[in-house]
């Protein structure tokens, strides 16, 4: 790859999503992962209850973002064929993941359910 | 709100070192009255146009080239597959240009390099102080017997490289190939042509999706070409003649398809002291494939090789013409060993682009091109070889120990599949 740098891969990227989707992408983890040191911020601490919560999102993070590569790429599971591509793989299941234990922890903090508001009121 | 004013917005660092770089180059530009004429809006022609623009202020930069749409040419061997539909690989050429270049929507009749003009079709005649040629090659389709592109998407014959259209009708007689059964024969011309991994892919193809199907055992695969090996790289070749084997692709060497007979399914090679006949039922035809005529008309070629084909006499390393220094080869057209691919054309432009630009402030341009080619070898749906290689048939790996570039990875699909689309259309925006 000739001249890769961070605006090559910039263009590269607003050229898979369109430019608008892109950036529309790129606000939404930028507001959801400061939704997230906000509420870290304003709590001062973890709430474990949630974030047993969030963690149990997390599987559901992890196979919802393989099925999206996946259909998206006409791939299956079949077709990893390397070291590489296992890395490539847990690499998107782990960003599935962490990606939605944030969203689902930030939701909660933000909004909250029955179950967590009584526990910070506890 | 634009990317600049976004990141702008949000600030940081990085936001503000990715952006200074922009506005440097803009401050930079190099003051010219030079008439830059592109004969060509492909792949070659319109990355340099923009990249072009970005350096020069004042320069009249014309492009020369009739056709409406610009074709993503990577993502035929998708459409043949029926991977894609075929407006995955049609665009508008005018939505590419930069602002401030004039298009003229013509051919090229003819190029007088001692006089430094370009007349078109219509009888225009423009003077050029710098002249890119990059119009792109001509497919001889009537170089094969009894073969027209009318025939395409019927009685088996499949001829991918005409177009999305053409791609999208060689994808409904290869269906019925992969359905039905028989013998296909995949074959390649015998000249220089674009992409040489594109016959090899669309077999691999074709086979993979009858292999899916549950029909391997109707198919007689049957790779046909010209040349004594698989592909022009050595250790690409031998890969390539072990995943024949492995799915039991059959290879017929030294033989160059010369005539097809649409009704009763039989194609005609020429071979060493004869001809021979085979019966098919699924035939890909690629013809030779040749310089337009204007540029051998007007003494651009070479003379002593490719004289059948009549691709630009160059330098391999500048792409400047040997006899007239104003002059420049780019993309498929260049009389260079290695070269007919998208990937090469990303790899070409900044070279000539620094020679003109070098040569406008009347200093040497540094910038050389080494034969860099890649080729995402599609070996099935899902997977790719993302082999890399130059003038000397090394392998120049862009990720090396990273990603393999000789075996088979669903990393490499995914390039071919996500990223090279993107990647080339930041490169017409010269901004890869």
């Amino acid at each position: 790859m000739k001249d890769m740098t961070f605006e090559t891969l910039i263009a590269v990227f607003e050229e898979i999503f369109g430019r608008s989707l892109f950036w529309v992408m790129v606000a939404v983890a930028v507001v959801v992962t400061l939704g997230y040191l906000f509420v870290l911020i304003r709590d001062r601490s973890i709430s474990w209850k949630k974030f047993l919560f969030a963690q149990l999102s997390m599987p559901v993070g992890a196979v919802l973002a393989i099925w999206f590569v996946m259909v998206m790429t006409e791939s299956r599971l079949t077709d990893l064929g390397g070291p590489v591509d296992i890395i490539v793989f847990l690499g998107i299941a782990v960003t599935g993941a962490i990606g939605m234990a944030i969203l689902v922890y930030t939701l909660e903090s933000l909004f909250g359910s029955k179950r967590t508001k009584q526990s910070s009121e506890n | 709100m634009d990317r600049r004013q976004f990141l702008t917005a949000a600030g940081g660092g990085a936001a503000a070192s990715l952006i200074s770089g922009d506005v440097a180059a803009q401050s930079n530009l190099i003051q010219t009255s030079a008439r830059i004429i592109i004969i060509g809006a492909g792949a070659a022609g319109t990355a340099l146009a923009n990249r072009l623009v970005r350096r020069l202020d004042g320069a009249q930069i014309t492009l020369i080239d009739p056709r409406r749409n610009h074709l993503y040419q990577p993502g035929l061997t998708l459409v043949a597959a029926g991977l894609k539909r075929s407006d995955y690989v049609v665009s508008d050429t005018a939505q590419w240009l930069p602002d401030g270049v004039t298009w003229l929507a013509e051919w090229v009749a003819a190029v007088d390099a001692e006089a430094k003009t370009v007349s078109t079709q219509s009888g225009e005649t423009l003077p050029y102080d710098w002249l890119v040629v990059a119009p792109g090659l001509v497919l001889d389709h009537d170089a094969i017997d009894g073969f027209s592109l009318d025939m395409v998407g019927e009685n088996g014959i499949g001829a991918l490289y005409a177009g999305p259209n053409y791609a999208a009708r060689t994808w409904a007689a290869a269906r019925r190939f992969t359905e039905e059964g028989g013998t296909g024969l995949f074959t390649r011309p015998a000249t220089e042509m674009k992409c040489a991994g594109a016959p090899l892919k669309h077999t691999f193809l074709i086979d993979d999706i009858a292999r899916r199907a549950g029909n391997a055992g109707k198919m007689n695969m049957v790779y046909a070409a010209p040349q004594s090996s698989l592909f022009g790289v050595p250790i690409v070749a031998e890969k390539v003649r072990m995943l024949f084997e492995d799915r039991g692709v059959g290879t017929m060497m030294n033989r160059t398809l010369t005539a097809i007979d649409a009704s009763t399914k039989r194609a005609t090679f020429a071979v060493s002291g004869g001809v021979e006949v085979v019966d098919y039922d699924y035939i890909h035809v690629i013809p030779p494939q040749r310089a337009p005529e204007f540029v051998i008309q007007s003494g651009l070629a070479w003379a002593d090789r490719w004289t059948d084909q009549g691709w630009v006499e160059c330098d391999m390393q500048t792409l400047r013409h040997l006899r007239y220094p104003e002059v420049f080869a780019l993309g498929d057209v260049a009389g260079v060993p290695k070269g007919k691919t998208a990937a090469s054309v990303k790899w070409q432009v900044p070279v000539v682009e620094d020679h003109i630009v070098a040569g406008i402030e009347g200093r040497e341009g540094t910038e050389t091109y080494n034969g860099y080619t890649s080729c995402p070898m599609v070996t099935r749906i899902g997977r790719a070889m993302l082999v890399e290689f130059d003038y000397n048939d090394n392998l120049v790996p862009s990720f090396p120990g990273l990603i393999a570039p000789l075996e088979e990875l669903w990393i490499s699909w995914l390039m071919k599949e996500v990223a090279l689309k993107a990647t080339y259309n930041a490169m017409l925006r010269g901004r890869a």
